[in-house]
Formats: C-alpha cells, structure tokens, sequence
C-alpha cells in the first residue's frame, strides 16, 4: 500500500474510535454537569435584566464581550472585503 | 450577475417586503421571541440579496451607494459601544444594564416566572438588538453587494 494510503485509513480509524468514545461516556441530554450557573441565569434574569427572553439576556448582558468580539469579526470581515475589491488604477 | 427573467424579478418584488417586515420584527422582538439583532439582520440582508440577484449587482450599485452601507455599519458599532459604555457610567461595569428596573424607556420588570410579553421590558438589550441589527443588515448586504459588482465587472471586462 502507498503511504498515504495508510495514513488516511489511520487517520480515519482514530477519528472513528473518539467518535465511538464520545458517544459512550456522554451523559444524558438535559442533565449537565454543572448546573449552578443555569440555576442562576434562570432565577435571576427576570429581576436583574427585566427581560423573558434568557438566552438574549445571556448574548447581550451576561456574555455581552462575546457579542462585542462578534461584531468586531464583522466589521473586520467588512473592512478586509472593501479593501480586497477596492478600484485600482490601472 | 446580469439580471434574470421577468418571471424571477416579479417573485423578489412580491417577496421583498414580507422578508423585510419579518426581519425587522425579529429585531425589534429581539427580548421577547427567539432571534435578535445577528439573526433578524441575516434575514433582511438575504431579502436585498435576493432583489441583487434578480436584478442584477449594476442595477442595485448605482441605487444604493457603497458608503452609506458602510456608515451605517459604523453607525451600528458605535451605537452598539455606546450604550456599553453609558453602562460604564450610569451602572457599575461595561455592559451594565442600568436601564432595567428604572421604570423608563424598556424599564418595566416583568413578574418573575412564565408571564406575557411586555414590549417595554429588557434594558438596554432592545437598543443594543437595534444598534447589531443595522450592523449585520449593512455589514453583510455590502460584502455580497460588492463581491458581486467585483465578479460581474471582471466578466464584462473579459
């Protein structure tokens, strides 16, 4: 067999055994490990951020620097884009 | 992209403004219903995407200037900062949400538990929905806007 041959199929049997791996030891769906941090956010969000909607208090109040690096991608992603396909004198 | 057929133009004029209307409802509902700034902001680009598909990237270009597009991407990362920083001054931290509570704009809070949807709740999480949704609509409707210009101007030039 050439070699790459043999890389590929190893390659593709060590991915295939921490697949099965992962899909043995992973614990039930809905039943996380830790769960002091969910406790909270749902307890408190209503008081602290005054809205229903947890999952948007988390993006933009509780992890709102996620968000601002997330709109700092974009920009970049906007900036990079405009200045690849400026107008070149020729 | 050269424009299409009658057939596709008349389908993007019907579905434009429904795309429109229901991007910027996921917006502004951003604290209430699934969805927010990114994802209302993805849905009315793809709506202009689909009028830049119909009717053609040089069409679109002379009407809507590429400067405007990216002032208001600024417009919405500057907002986006601002409010941040009103919390640096007004609450304790960056990002601190001192409008919740407050009994002003978007300062109603809700009783805690499965209660209605209150429009005027949230803090400043509705302003900071607006501010990423003009960014989003701006930022991602001029990246294909241009990438298009550029590819169309390249085949014409061949």
């Amino acid at each position: 067999m050439e070699k790459r041959t043999v890389a590929a199929v190893l390659a593709f049997t060590i991915v295939v055994v921490f697949f099965l791996f992962s899909m043995v030891l992973i614990h039930p769906f809905g039943e996380p490990r830790q769960v002091q941090m969910d406790d909270y956010i749902i307890t408190n969000t209503q008081n602290e951020t005054g809205t229903n909607n947890g999952v948007t208090s988390v993006v933009f109040d509780y992890r709102g620097f996620d968000t601002l690096g997330e709109a700092t991608i974009l920009f970049s992603a906007v900036a990079g884009v405009l200045m690849i396909f400026r107008r070149v004198k020729q | 992209m050269s424009e299409m057929t009658k057939i596709v133009k008349t389908t993007a004029n019907i579905l434009f403004p429904f795309s429109l209307l229901f991007g910027l409802y996921v917006i502004a509902h951003g604290h209430l219903t699934p969805g927010g700034g990114f994802q209302g902001g993805a849905i009315v680009a793809s709506g202009c995407v689909l009028l830049l598909v119909a009717y053609g990237s040089g069409w679109v270009f002379n009407r809507i200037k590429k400067n405007h597009l990216v002032t208001f991407e600024s417009i919405g990362a500057i907002g986006f900062i601002t409010v941040a920083l009103l919390g640096l001054i007004f609450s304790t931290v960056f990002f601190g949400n001192f409008l919740a509570g407050s009994d002003t704009l978007f300062g109603t809070t809700p009783a805690t538990g499965s209660t209605q949807a209150d429009f005027n709740t949230g803090g400043i999480l509705p302003l900071m929905n607006f501010a990423v949704g003009i960014k989003v609509i701006a930022g991602l409707f001029v990246i294909v806007l241009v990438m298009a210009y550029a590819s169309s101007r390249k085949e014409e030039n061949q």
